[in-house]
């Protein structure tokens, strides 16, 4: 796995020293390299790409939190005086996740920039970070259908007495009457209280 | 038979669980979570009133934010907040529509779109001297093309370009040994002086040609005496500075080319002249301000170079800067203290003499904001065509205040921006005979209430229905009421600030109950610069002592650094009267809370100096015995980051010294443990809460075997890095990183666990819970952060499994557990990968350790994500059996997941985020959180779901109608029997 990633580096170093086509300028600072890219959100609603509303809250991070800058209208940003090495840019966006990104700043070809996604190891050809994925913070609720009444505990309720009305009888007709009329007599003895002496009034009606 | 119910339960068990992450539908925002965004002490204001329309000051904060805040109420139109290294040196507006910043000691010029705070452009200058940096932006200087912005910064003066901020032109003076002060512009002729000195007494100016930066001139001469502080220019060719001693002021002209300089004693100017003087740096044209032993001495100075003064005021506080009003009119303001009351004037700076004043209001500041350090005029026209005043008061405890008319407009509790501490605390028990006629009388609005609930929930509401049955929950009376809940949801969040402000929060709806600006943590002679370190619960009656009011302990220290002496205040968490606050003689580097109390429920503290000495509060007699009980039962330990070396201490004898002090203690220490140094270096230590509470201590697998953890409140985890890894990432190659961790016994000095992360560095967050410890590194192999957790089991209680034995009696489950008694334990690791890079960790707490954990990860988007913590478990496979599913493993994934429904900020940010706190409610299932930044969020969770109470959208009407409908059914067929009866009877 590990040299496999390798092969893939390597394979795309060669792909840029031949073609050359680097999207970092090299400025030969004795210190650091620049770092410019560009943040694309796809807009709401639209499928095309541009920038919404709130582009201005996007913040781009290096390494952490070591640096932190924003982005211009038009998505670019940029990090000056980045010592050569690996580096990590985080892309911080309310309602978008962002892969990492690693970004190697080679000593060797001053300047040159390698960036890959490390979350799923894809490299950039062209500095541009794109949303994976649009962040759902809520719940969406529901439409009311007549099955969440029937699954609360309410609905069980009422579905228990209405099987034991409808059902129950039903039970009871099927069973012999001999002994039905031998359990009765046994409940009568055993004074099990009938739902009517529970009730006000009960027992003057019923006896 | 026990096998279905056994199978039933963990279908049920399953349908509970299956559903992980919190969650929350959108139309519960604000239910049970409040969020308030702050901005920080403000260092810069520059008001922007021109127009018609919004009217809006744009601040920079001690915070590194830049705000747009409204000035008609105080809000936030928009707000960013830069890096911790990019801080704001200078602020200003420019063309009228963009925003200046300069930040990063000068380095990085940013302009944003005022009206939206969109950044517009940015750009980087590159210098390579450290220098002072300024930044002005002309108001009239045109090259060529556009306006242009000076800016001075890391030894370099460039032009900038404000419509698209590229660098027309720049100078650099890093080669020279000079030291720039001053940037002047002349407004005719377009020159820019650059005035600075050389040493202390060299004085040197350069003209530049604005259009295109050509030199025009250099000129360069020596003072006649030494310099100190800071230059200040009163005109457009004058300078003053006083000299090395602070005796004389120096004035310079540079007009004509030439530097002419004079220089005058200020005993010559002021009679008592006694104390320090010092040049404020207030611009005020043709004049200046001159500090001198509380005085304010405000100077004249005359084109001919003629000092003259022009007033002396008493007892001024703040100073602001002079403001132009009109064509060749500038006006200034200053601020007194008077009893009880803020005097503010308002001064015409070209008036001859002050008498003439704008503006004299006598404003009544709350005296719990301290005292003005800082203010910021702007003038507006009344209708009569006068001129009006506001002024933007930055007091000592870091609020904002907007005064108008003699009259505060808004104020922003601004000092929540810097939370150095919290602490939780009840609110008083509820007293009887008040809610209950409350209730009756609002049971028609209650019903009332339930019904358009119920009409919510049936989808029959209109959207008006919808907006009040919104309005009805959030407004709920009931979650702000001052006294304690059932359920423990309503507590006070005592907050300590970096102003020294203490702070009640109600956790309700997050209004302030009480603040109380600490005495001894306020700017004075015997500590000059105090700072709070922490606050400690102190008092918490709950058995007896019920009629006290509980109360916390402030320590915080007089300077930063360890040598500085200690102050202590207790203040009562009901009302934030200061019950007693005490200048402690000796220094403090550790405070330790005994799980001691005394009978009046007042907890045993232990502080730590630095001269190894324990000091011991509450300072009575009771206490003393208390601790003479449990004298050899008292251990902690030190860490020393620098050397690497942690040790374990106890108590051993009071103190021995001249002044008998029976409070003092001196300790031994126990153990200590060394790191090699050249191979590691501390980075992080993590413990247990003190009051964390376990519920079960056995663990039952799915193959009906028990585990034992290993629990012990006085486990430390320790995270070292390779020294070359220490940096930041970037800075270190695989090959050269390694972070090793361990769990060590803070009684005995024992390593339970050592662990090393080869290719790994820090930053470390941990958190530490029960037996285990999760940790968030990063890795640099793989180039992401990772995930660790370690859980440690107890072995020697492993045996215990047999029933047998737990039936006569010879198990060992009761024998007591002992650091001493060095039990074998057995660690279980694993790693995953997470995404983000972590600014906080912590763990859900609640009351009896009965409900599943969730780790609140605060992510570098300054939201915080709720991860249960099954997901962090050594015993997940790839492939989990079908028993071990049932428990409830989650297959092996090789990196957490991240549910954007289990972000329990939702769609909120806490800027800023520094710390997240967890409390336990009095519900066993929920979790109050408190994260704070910038900005200060609270919610309430529940990690498993709230199983032992109704949710709050629970519908009651709904109840109560199937509860109506149940008994009419009763009747029903009672009536139909009856009848069926009868005729049966009757047959």
């Amino acid at each position: 796995m590990h040299s496999k990633r390798l092969l893939f580096a390597l394979f795309l170093q060669l792909f840029y020293s031949i073609f050359s086509s680097s999207f970092a300028q090299a400025t030969g600072s004795a210190e650091g390299y620049p770092i410019s890219g560009r943040v694309k959100i796809p807009s709401l609603g639209t499928k095309e790409f541009g920038l919404p509303g709130k582009v201005s809250n996007v913040k781009v991070i290096l390494n952490g939190g070591q640096r932190v800058t924003f982005l211009r209208p038009d998505g670019y940003f940029s990090f000056h005086n980045v010592t050569a090495g690996t580096h990590l840019i985080e892309v911080a966006a309310i309602g978008y996740f962002f892969s990492p990104v690693r970004v190697d700043v080679s000593a060797r070809n001053p300047g040159k920039i390698h960036a890959a996604l490390t979350e799923n190891r894809r490299g950039l050809s062209e500095f541009v970070l794109e949303p994976l994925r649009e962040e759902v913070y809520y719940e969406i609720r529901e439409p009311f259908s007549i099955m969440s009444i029937v699954k609360s505990p309410m609905g069980l309720m009422m579905g228990f007495m209405l099987l034991v009305v409808f059902v129950m009888p039903k039970l009871m007709e099927n069973m012999d009457p001999e002994e039905m009329r031998r359990a009765q007599e046994e409940m009568r003895n055993q004074g099990v209280p009938s739902l009517a002496s529970f009730l006000p009034g009960a027992s003057s009606s019923s006896s | 038979m026990a096998m279905a119910i056994r199978d039933f339960l963990v279908l049920l068990l399953f349908l509970l669980c299956a559903h992980f992450s919190f969650s929350l539908y959108e139309d519960q925002v604000g239910l049970m979570d409040w969020h308030q965004q702050y901005i920080g002490k403000v260092k810069h204001a520059v008001f922007h009133t021109q127009k018609t329309g919004r009217k809006r000051v744009l601040v920079s904060t001690e915070e590194n934010v830049l705000a747009s805040l409204d000035l008609r109420h105080g809000e936030i139109f928009w707000r960013h907040a830069l890096g911790t290294n990019d801080v704001i040196d200078g602020l200003d507006i420019a063309l009228g529509k963009y925003v200046i910043t300069l930040s990063s000691d000068g380095s990085i010029l940013r302009a944003w779109n005022l009206p939206d705070g969109q950044m517009v452009w940015e750009s980087f200058l590159p210098g390579s001297k450290a220098s002072k940096s300024i930044l002005n932006v002309p108001k009239n200087l045109k090259t060529d093309r556009d306006d242009l912005i000076l800016v001075f910064g890391n030894g370099c003066l460039h032009a900038v370009s404000s419509i698209d901020g590229e660098t027309l032109w720049k100078k650099d003076f890093a080669g020279e040994s000079i030291d720039v002060q001053h940037l002047i512009l002349s407004p005719h002729d377009d020159i820019i002086y650059v005035a600075g000195f050389s040493g202390s007494s060299e004085f040197f100016v350069y003209q530049f040609r604005a259009k295109n930066g050509d030199l025009l001139k250099h000129n360069d001469a020596a003072l006649p005496c030494g310099t100190s502080g800071e230059l200040l220019s009163v005109s457009n060719d004058m300078l003053v500075i006083l000299d090395d001693i602070r005796s004389k002021i120096v004035t310079i002209n540079i007009g004509n080319g030439d530097i002419n300089h004079n220089q005058k004693y200020i005993s010559e100017l002021i009679e008592d002249s006694s104390g320090q003087p010092a040049i404020l740096p207030s611009k005020l044209p043709g004049m200046f301000a001159l500090n001198l032993d509380s005085h304010i001495i405000l100077l004249k100075l005359t084109n001919e170079g003629e000092l003259a003064v022009v007033d002396k005021i008493n007892s001024v506080a703040a100073i602001s800067d002079a403001l132009s009003i009109s064509e060749g009119r500038h006006a200034f303001a200053f601020v007194q203290h008077g009893d009880n009351k803020v005097h503010l004037y308002v001064k015409d700076v070209n008036a001859n003499d002050l008498n003439g004043d704008f503006l004299k209001e006598n404003i009544v500041i709350d005296d719990q904001r301290g005292f003005i350090e800082k203010i910021f005029i702007n003038n507006y026209v009344r209708t009569d065509r006068s001129y009006g005043f506001r002024a933007l008061m930055v007091m000592e405890d870091h609020s904002l205040v907007l005064v108008q008319q003699g009259e505060t407009v808004w104020s922003r509790e601004d000092g929540l921006a810097a939370v150095v501490d919290v602490t939780a605390s009840e609110l008083p028990v509820e007293k009887e005979g008040v809610s209950v006629a409350k209730v009756e009388q609002n049971l028609f609005e209650w019903l009332k209430g339930h019904m358009l609930k119920l009409k919510g929930t049936l989808m029959i509401a209109s959207p008006e229905d919808i907006a009040a049955i919104q309005a009805m929950r959030l407004r709920s009376s009931e979650k702000s009421k001052m006294t304690r809940d059932h359920n423990g949801f309503r507590k006070l969040l005592i907050v300590l600030t970096r102003a020294g402000k203490i702070f009640a929060l109600h956790t309700g709806d997050g209004h302030v109950v009480w603040s109380v600006l600490l005495r001894n943590l306020r700017k004075s002679e015997a500590c000059e610069h105090p700072v709070g370190i922490n606050i400690y619960q102190w008092q918490v009656p709950h058995h007896h002592a019920l009629d006290e009011n509980p109360s916390v302990l402030v320590v915080g220290r007089c300077g930063s650094n360890l040598t500085a002496s200690a102050v202590i205040s207790f203040i009562d968490a009901y009302t934030g009267m200061e019950l007693n606050a005490w200048n402690l003689p000796h220094t403090i580097a550790q405070v330790i809370q005994l799980p001691y109390t005394d009978s009046k429920e007042q907890r045993l503290h232990l502080i730590i100096d630095a001269d190894k000495k324990a000091h011991l509060h509450p300072r009575t007699p009771e206490a003393i015995e208390i601790l003479r009980h449990g004298f050899s039962n008292v251990y902690w330990y030190s860490v020393e980051v620098d050397n690497g070396i942690i040790r374990g201490h106890a108590l051993k004898s009071n103190c021995i010294g001249e002044v008998v002090d029976e409070y003092c203690f001196v300790f031994r220490d126990l153990w200590s443990v060394v790191f090699p140094s050249e191979s590691e270096k501390i980075i992080a230590t993590v413990t247990r809460k003190s009051n964390e509470v376990v519920h079960t201590q056995a663990k039952v697998m799915a193959d009906q075997d028990v585990m034992y953890k290993y629990i012990s409140s006085n486990l430390l985890f320790v995270a070292n890095v390779a020294p070359k890894a220490r940096g930041e990432i970037g800075t270190a190659t695989p090959e050269e990183a390694w972070l090793v961790v361990y769990i060590i016994d803070t009684v005995t000095g024992r390593i339970l666990h050592r662990m090393t992360h080869q290719g790994c560095q820090g930053p470390v967050h941990a958190v530490f819970s029960e037996n285990w410890v999760v940790y968030h590194y990063f890795n640099l192999r793989a180039h992401r952060y990772e995930m660790s957790v370690v859980e440690v089991y107890d072995q020697s209680r492993a045996d215990n499994k047999d029933v047998w034995k737990l039936i006569l009696g010879k198990h060992n489950l009761t024998s007591p557990v002992s650091s001493y008694s060095r039990p074998e334990v057995i660690a279980k690791s694993q790693s995953y990968f997470f995404t983000h890079s972590v600014k906080a960790m912590e763990v859900t707490s609640t009351v009896k350790g009965i409900t599943s954990q969730q780790l609140l990860i605060g992510t570098i988007g300054d939201q915080v994500l709720a991860l249960d913590k099954r997901y962090l478990d050594p015993r997940r496979t790839v492939n989990p059996s079908q028993a071990e599913k049932e428990e409830g493993i989650i297959p092996l994934t090789d990196s957490l997941p991240i549910i954007s429904q289990s972000y329990i900020t939702h769609s909120l940010k806490v800027e800023g985020l520094r710390r997240i706190i967890t409390v336990p409610a009095k519900l066993e299932s929920t979790s109050l959180v408190f994260a704070y930044g910038v900005d200060l969020f609270f919610t309430r969770i529940a990690p498993s779901r709230t199983y032992d109470s109704l949710t709050e959208d629970f519908n009651y009407a709904l109840l109560l109608i199937t509860i109506v409908a149940l008994v009419a059914a009763i009747f029903v067929t009672w009536v139909l029997s009856e009848r069926k009866e009868l005729q049966d009877k009757w047959r």
